[in-house]
């Protein structure tokens, strides 16, 4: 399976994408077998249904919204390299990358760019701010029926109160990172481990 | 404090004059060391039936017998002086901040046996191996396990049972080979020790002794990664000790000239005999007492004795059979803990919590008193300087050699490495205790000629590790700036961020296509889900958690939520005012819900209310220290509580798990109705995006919201509204969650009885009948299709669709089972079974079909 996916993958295709994502070659191919098992259309894009065809994102509370997230505004198809640039976000994050190259822009899997993608994750109307309405959403969509809306409004309310300092009663991403200052940004990495 | 001290002193001579010589009186010939608990008792009661047996002249009125109850009353004498000591230990903040009181311990154990030595001139008391493995051990074990963490416990297991097994053996082997080693280079003079003593001398010294590394490490609070390693290596390392020790024991009998390879290929095979076969005992204890807990509930009063007696006995059971026994309560311990906490009365979980601490924290008080009282003894005082510093020095490099190489290795497999720093205290906790000691005085004297000196040896090293490591300990966390335990509390949009990256990960992997680490656990949880929780946790726990429990939640935050605001408002004096807060509180709360919900135990919420005033401490306090004191544990409450609710709320992702830290939350799993409910609303999103995008309005980043608003004018014909209970108050904002919730109690009565109270008279239905409620449950309309009926005109899911919405547990199930089974090549064609298409109206996406 392997093989046949590297055959359709050109090389210099291959080494754009490692240089973008910092993915392996081998994890590169894997992904890609991965992507055309994906792509129902076989037209080398993926389109919404595509994904929501993945069982197990439907029963995932912000499986939609994740899906939203591959997607970049305004368009309903993503390519190889677009789902490749999402799913970097979730490489661990490597030290010794980062000395590598301070000068060079930040990795994709640095805790900036994925504190951006979950703020991304909040913040629908693309604002670059999490206004109450938007949390509450997000809220409702991860917790279970039984507890109320009046609860959960003042869970909404707590929470802006917390992070916001500019009071705006908005979080805007510099407040969502201060306030993520102790989100165990380990978690937030996928073990790619299988594919290398 | 002085006079307290004198005091002390002053009763603890007239306890040792009296104890000591009356034991000396009567036990001088026989001049052995057993006599601290119930061992003597033999030779004692013989003594007392003696003078009972003495013909009376007349009758006494009152009479001297001291016979009758020596032994229970030293006993009883040594636990309060043990106790005592503590006291005294604790009352000097300012020492034990800089010295572990396990260190304390043992020096006031020092004093103790100083004064001991010098009434009788000889070591009257000294722990002796049978008190300590059935008296003392048992109950701290079996604490470590039923408080454990079972979710930190279990992600490092891999990483536990290297250091366990691997590393246990590493030091046994190069502890005894090098002091061989030394001996035949002459380093310690003439000693009478073989290569298989060292090997044996090895094995005893080799085990990191949980007691010592709870005391220590539970004063320094480090991170809990580096806590679980540590401690969780020190109970399972007992497996290996045991055997280890029984198999160089039995060698040493045996003699070098006869252990062949079968003996060895014997030894190798008894140790997976005695690891497992005493995890298998423990794990059979933990099934009983989870199933006895089920129908404790008319002995309530007794209930929490069935955990320590059941404990008790899988410590014996195990040993009995020669297996090891420490694994088995420790297995014994972690697996009953979440069905006990769920099964008993609240009151009753209360309860063995705090006996459970009472017992385990007032025997290692006791062990690390006789650790220092059993050194005043000349007899065993042998010493050979090689011997004694070369075996430290050895225990203290092999150690860093071991933890640096084996977490080397481990490093490569780990998400988040150990750090150097972490790896040197990992190899500086590496504290020798009273097992070893236990073990040395096991030893034969006939076949081990230097036994002494093997228990002396033993001693230093557990007076060198606990008390100068232990001292030193705090002062390296503190330099090298370990991290620490995160005793910041965690933002609430910190929380809800974190539970996002869960579920997004989760996603992740789905997309990527890839088995998860946590293949096997949610393999375990499907396991657990079908057999265990039926079979071994109460349906009415289960409900009763979810209600009340809610219930409760609800009302903490709500009180913290109150109280901080108060709190800022009025400053310090907050507490006389807030406990008459608490009270009109609790009025309101016992009107409020003592309606809604007729089912909630008025008790409940006294019991609560109670509490709150008990932690509230009504009174203001005077003394400064104090306020602050109880001001910081308001705090902290307040954060638990505050996030308490979110907690028990929010969606566990697949991935994650909440270790058992908090005391106080059973927490029941709710997954399979959780799986439902993501599942329904995800559903009904997309056929609402679709709707949206036959009606051209299609951003698709703001499918959340369209479906919101069409949910609020729609909401008013849906039937659902008259469904949705308690504390569904019909915010505006939230309409598109009533249909939700709805759709999660409706589909989920079948199976799920813990809901069954929600429906007036529905009782709680027996998960068998199942298949015969489905048809029933069928023709009760899911709200989810009833609330698309208004809008049929428009969109109707297509009678596939409704056919194939997985409203009934069944089939839920079966879905929880493909989720873990499907992988990413037969997508498709699992997808055609699972999923209700798009509705017929709209043409259908392309290649979806």
């Amino acid at each position: 399976m392997g093989s046949r996916a590297s055959r359709l993958l050109r090389e210099e295709e291959i080494e754009e994408i490692k240089k973008e994502t910092g993915f392996s070659h081998s994890q590169i191919t894997r992904l890609y077998s991965r992507f055309t098992s994906l792509d129902k259309g076989e037209n080398g894009t993926l389109s919404r249904e595509d994904f929501q065809r993945i069982p197990e994102l439907a029963i995932n509370p912000l499986g939609d919204r994740i899906i939203n997230a591959f997607f970049p505004e305004g368009e309903d198809q993503v390519n190889f390299r677009g789902f490749m640039r999402t799913l970097a976000h979730f490489r661990p994050i490597e030290d010794n990358e980062k000395n590598k190259n301070p000068s060079a822009t930040e990795p994709l899997n640095s805790r900036t760019n994925k504190l951006l993608f979950a703020f991304r994750l909040y913040d629908l109307d693309r604002d670059d701010k999490i206004s109450r309405d938007e949390l509450l959403q997000v809220l409702r969509m991860m917790v279970g029926v039984n507890i109320s809306d009046e609860q959960l409004g003042s869970i909404a309310d707590r929470t802006i109160q917390e992070a916001d300092t500019n009071g705006d009663s908005c979080i805007s991403f510099n407040e969502f990172i201060k306030a993520s200052f102790v989100v165990n940004i380990h978690i937030c990495t996928v073990v790619f481990s299988f594919l290398s | 404090m002085a006079t307290l001290w004198r005091f002390t002193l002053f009763l603890c001579m007239l306890l040792m004059a009296c104890g000591g010589l009356s034991l000396a009186s009567q036990e001088a010939e026989t001049r052995n060391t057993q006599t601290e608990t119930g061992t003597g008792s033999s030779s004692n009661t013989t003594g007392g039936g003696g003078h009972e047996a003495a013909p009376i002249t007349t009758l006494p009125i009152v009479t001297w017998k001291w016979h009758h109850i020596s032994v229970q009353y030293l006993v009883a004498l040594w636990v309060l002086v043990c106790w005592l000591c503590k006291l005294i230990i604790e009352a000097n903040h300012n020492v034990t901040n800089y010295i572990p009181e396990s260190a304390l311990l043992i020096c006031s154990g020092f004093i103790l046996g100083g004064m001991i030595w010098g009434a009788d001139k000889m070591q009257t008391f000294s722990l002796s191996p049978t008190v300590f493995f059935y008296f003392l051990l048992p109950q701290i074990i079996l604490d470590s396990g039923y408080h454990m963490p079972n979710k930190l416990f279990f992600t490092n297991l891999g990483a536990i049972l290297v250091h366990a097994v691997i590393g246990t053996c590493w030091n046994a082997a190069s502890l005894g080979l090098s002091l061989w080693g030394c001996h035949m280079g002459g380093a310690m003079g003439d000693l009478d020790i073989g290569l298989l003593q060292y090997l044996l001398f090895g094995s005893l010294m080799a085990a990191v002794d949980p007691v010592a590394v709870l005391a220590v490490f539970d004063q320094v609070h480090v991170n809990e990664v580096l806590f679980i390693i540590v401690f969780g290596e020190s109970l399972l390392n007992d497996g290996v000790t045991v055997v280890l020790f029984n198999v160089f024991d039995a060698f040493v009998s045996l003699g070098g000239g006869r252990i062949n390879a079968a003996e060895i290929v014997k030894g190798i095979v008894s140790f997976f005999v005695v690891a497992f076969g005493g995890s298998l005992v423990g794990i059979a204890f933990g099934i009983l007492i989870a199933l006895l807990t089920r129908c404790t509930k008319n002995i309530q009063i007794i209930e929490p004795g069935f955990i320590f007696v059941m404990g008790y006995l899988s410590y014996l059971t195990a040993e009995m059979l020669s297996l090891s026994a420490i694994l088995s309560t420790t297995f014994c311990g972690v697996l009953c803990q979440k069905y006990v906490r769920a099964n008993m009365d609240e009151s009753s979980v209360q309860t063995v919590k705090y006996a459970m601490k009472v017992f385990a924290n007032g025997s290692e008080t006791i062990i690390f008193v006789f650790l220092g009282i059993s050194a005043i003894d000349k007899v065993i005082w042998v010493w050979n300087t090689g011997f004694i510093l070369l075996t430290l020095l050895f225990i203290f490099v092999y150690r860093f050699i071991g933890v640096f190489f084996l977490q080397w290795i481990l490093n490569r497999y780990r998400l988040v490495p150990i750090e150097l720093i972490d790896m040197v205290i990992m190899s500086y906790g590496g504290l020798r205790g009273a097992v070893a000691y236990g073990l040395a005085v096991l030893l034969d004297e006939n076949k081990i000629k230097e036994k002494n000196l093997m228990i002396c040896t033993t001693l230093i090293v557990v007076y060198f590790t606990v008390i100068l490591q232990g001292i030193t300990m705090k002062p390296l966390v503190m330099w090298l700036k370990v991290k620490r335990a995160e005793v910041t509390e965690v933002s609430l949009l910190e929380k809800m961020t974190n539970k996002m990256f869960n579920h997004t990960l989760v996603a992740i992997e789905d997309i990527s296509g890839q088995i998860g680490d946590n293949y096997f656990r949610s393999k375990w949880r499907h396991f657990e889900e079908k057999w265990m929780t039926p079979l071994l946790m109460k349906p009415s726990a289960r409900k009763k958690q979810d209600e009340v429990f809610d219930v409760f939640h609800q009302l903490n935050l709500k009180d913290a939520m109150e109280y901080v605001t108060e709190g800022e408002r009025s400053g310090s004096l907050e507490f006389v005012r807030n406990d008459s807060a608490i009270l009109d509180f609790k009025k309101k709360l016992e009107s409020e819900y003592t309606e809604v919900i007729p089912d909630i135990p008025p008790y409940m919420i006294n019991n609560h209310g109670a509490m709150f005033t008990m932690g509230r401490d009504p009174i203001p306090s005077v003394s400064l220290e104090m306020h602050e004191q109880t001001m910081k544990a308001m705090r902290e409450a307040e954060a638990v509580n505050a996030h308490h609710l979110l907690d028990q709320h929010l969606y566990k992702s697949r991935k994650q798990y909440r270790h058992g830290f908090s005391r106080s939350d059973f927490k029941i799993n709710r997954d399979e109705k959780e799986v439902q409910e993501i599942f329904q609303r995800t559903m009904r999103n997309r056929l609402e995006s679709f709707k949206s995008a036959k009606m051209g309005v299609s951003p698709p980043k703001t499918i959340v919201k369209h479906s919101k608003k069409e949910q609020q004018e729609k909401i008013p014909n849906g039937k659902s509204m008259s469904k949705t209970k308690l504390c569904h108050s019909g915010d505006e904002d939230f309409e598109f969650s009533e249909g939700d919730s709805a759709s999660g109690y409706d589909s989920s009565y079948p199976s799920f009885s813990m809901r069954a109270t929600y429906r007036p008279g529905g009782g709680i239905e027996n998960p068998a009948f199942v298949p015969d409620l489905y048809p029933t449950d069928l023709l009760q309309i899911p709200p989810w299709l009833a609330e698309s009926e208004p809008d049929s005109s428009m969109v109707a899911p297509s009678l596939r669709a409704q056919a194939n919405l997985p409203n009934s547990p069944m089939e839920m199930r079966r879905m929880g089972l493909l989720r873990t089974s499907t992988r990413s090549t037969d997508t498709k064609q699992m997808n055609n079974d699972q999923f209700p298409p798009p509705p017929t109206p709209p043409p259908p996406p392309s290649g979806h079909m």
